[in-house]
């Protein structure tokens, strides 16, 4: 049974062009439940769950860019600003996010020094760049490696939570160190402008429609013109390391 | 307007396929983004109730005692998780606090309730009330619930502190170290697929 799925896209010829698009072939999906619906429009309600039908996440370009752009004004901020204030009887310093991160490698936790370093510093900035990419070549309905920038998204959904870790350490460190008047430390105004970078980031990664990727000028064309009666593709390819997460 | 039931949609990139049926633990994936687009779940439903509720118990746990203790030259300092987020609150810059008590507190709390009750059996399963508006729910508060992210800055938090301090682990941190496990089997779970549970009730 499962074979005799026909599969009309091989490997190497992975483009849009040799898929059939649910909107190209005037079907709309629930977001919600996954069901499919035919000749319904766009605002009605799932009949199954009741969420709102739409082919793309509303406004799903510009929504990015806004907050993108903000994510981008606060992430100056977040580095230059003192993100802790550590004060004792004889002194009082200021860290910020890179500051921490030198703190741990001069005194030889390099291990630490690496995790932070990628948490905080490299993932924030990666996930800028990420949305920057997605966003620009989505505008430009590029057909420029698609599959690598689906993945691409996917990645940024996946490692965005992880530069939270400074805001929770900082968190707890100030929770922890209340020595009144002995060692004291407390939360400076760059942990608010990184804590926003975190999520501000964030909602930019939910706003992103990844569909938009594989919304080029030649995949619409293409899907109108092919007869309803051939409207599927393949069957699902079925992952080979299936078999290896089967037990969880 | 009519259901079409014998096709599925990739939702990351839109390509149409033939619905396949699944056997137990198999995954299928989209032939043209490689995103997973559905999963037998029938067995990984029978461990994720016990599951959450022995999170939801440790959960209580790790809130209750102190995460660590520190000793500064005879002076002790100690802290539980919500007992950080007031320190947050009095330093004034209750933002930041609003959002570690949303995602280490709130979220996680909310979608271990929401499962829980989602999963207990009841005599209708079917006609479960708000079904559809908490699998929504479930769904927006995935990307924010953030133990396991928290744990990893706890352990960094310890390492900072124990250059200038002695440092005594709490009880609170091996239950954390336990919820992030257990949450990563839970949480993992992709609320899409209680529908098909729901479906195989009926």
């Amino acid at each position: 049974m499962l074979n005799s799925y026909r599969n009309f896209a091989t490997q190497d010829t992975a483009d849009s062009t040799h898929f059939n698009t649910a909107t190209g072939i005037g079907l709309l999906s629930c977001h919600q439940c996954g069901k499919l619906w035919k000749s319904a429009k766009q605002g009605d309600r799932c009949k199954h769950c009741n969420a709102t039908l739409h082919t793309r996440k509303p406004d799903s370009i510009n929504r990015t860019w806004a907050l993108v752009i903000a994510a981008c004004i606060m992430y100056i901020p977040a580095n230059m600003m003192p993100v802790m204030i550590t004060s004792t009887f004889f002194e009082s310093h200021q860290d910020t996010i890179l500051s921490g991160i030198i703190f741990f490698w001069v005194s030889g936790e390099w291990g630490l020094a690496a995790v932070v370093f990628i948490a905080s510093f490299l993932v924030p900035l990666l996930k800028l760049a990420s949305l920057f990419i997605l966003l620009i070549s989505a505008q430009q309905k590029s057909t420029w490696r698609q599959l690598e920038r689906a993945k691409l998204y996917r990645m940024v959904e996946l490692i965005g939570r992880w530069s939270m870790l400074d805001v929770f350490v900082v968190s707890l460190l100030v929770g922890l160190v209340q020595i009144q008047g002995f060692a004291q430390i407390s939360a400076g105004v760059g942990i608010v402008a990184f804590g926003a970078v975190v999520v501000l980031t964030m909602l930019a990664s939910i706003s992103f429609d990844p569909r938009l990727i594989w919304d080029t000028a030649n995949s619409h064309n293409d899907a109108q013109q092919t007869q309803p009666t051939d409207i599927t593709n393949t069957g699902i390819a079925r992952s080979p390391e299936k078999t290896l997460q089967e037990r969880t | 307007m009519h259901e079409i039931s014998d096709l599925t949609v990739c939702e990351q990139c839109d390509a149409v396929f033939q619905k396949l049926s699944l056997a137990n633990g198999e995954i299928a994936r989209c032939t043209r983004c490689g995103n997973e687009m559905d999963r037998n779940a029938q067995q990984r439903r029978n461990h994720l109730l016990p599951l959450t509720i022995a999170s939801l118990i440790i959960f209580v746990i790790a809130n209750i005692f102190p995460i660590v203790e520190m000793e500064l030259q005879g002076l002790h300092s100690q802290t539980t998780l919500l007992g950080a987020v007031l320190s947050l609150t009095t330093e004034g810059i209750s933002m930041v606090a609003l959002l570690v008590l949303a995602t280490t507190i709130l979220f996680p709390f909310m979608q271990m309730l929401i499962l829980f009750y989602l999963l207990v059996p009841s005599k209708h399963p079917d006609n479960r009330p708000g079904f559809s508006l908490l699998i929504r729910v479930m769904q927006m508060l995935r990307p924010w619930g953030m133990i396991e992210v928290f744990l990893l800055g706890v352990l960094v938090a310890l390492i900072k502190l124990s250059n200038m301090a002695t440092i005594i682990p709490g009880i609170a941190l091996w239950a954390f170290c336990m919820l992030t496990v257990m949450l990563t089997v839970v949480v993992s779970f992709n609320p899409r697929y209680l529908w098909q549970l729901e479906e195989s009730e009926q």
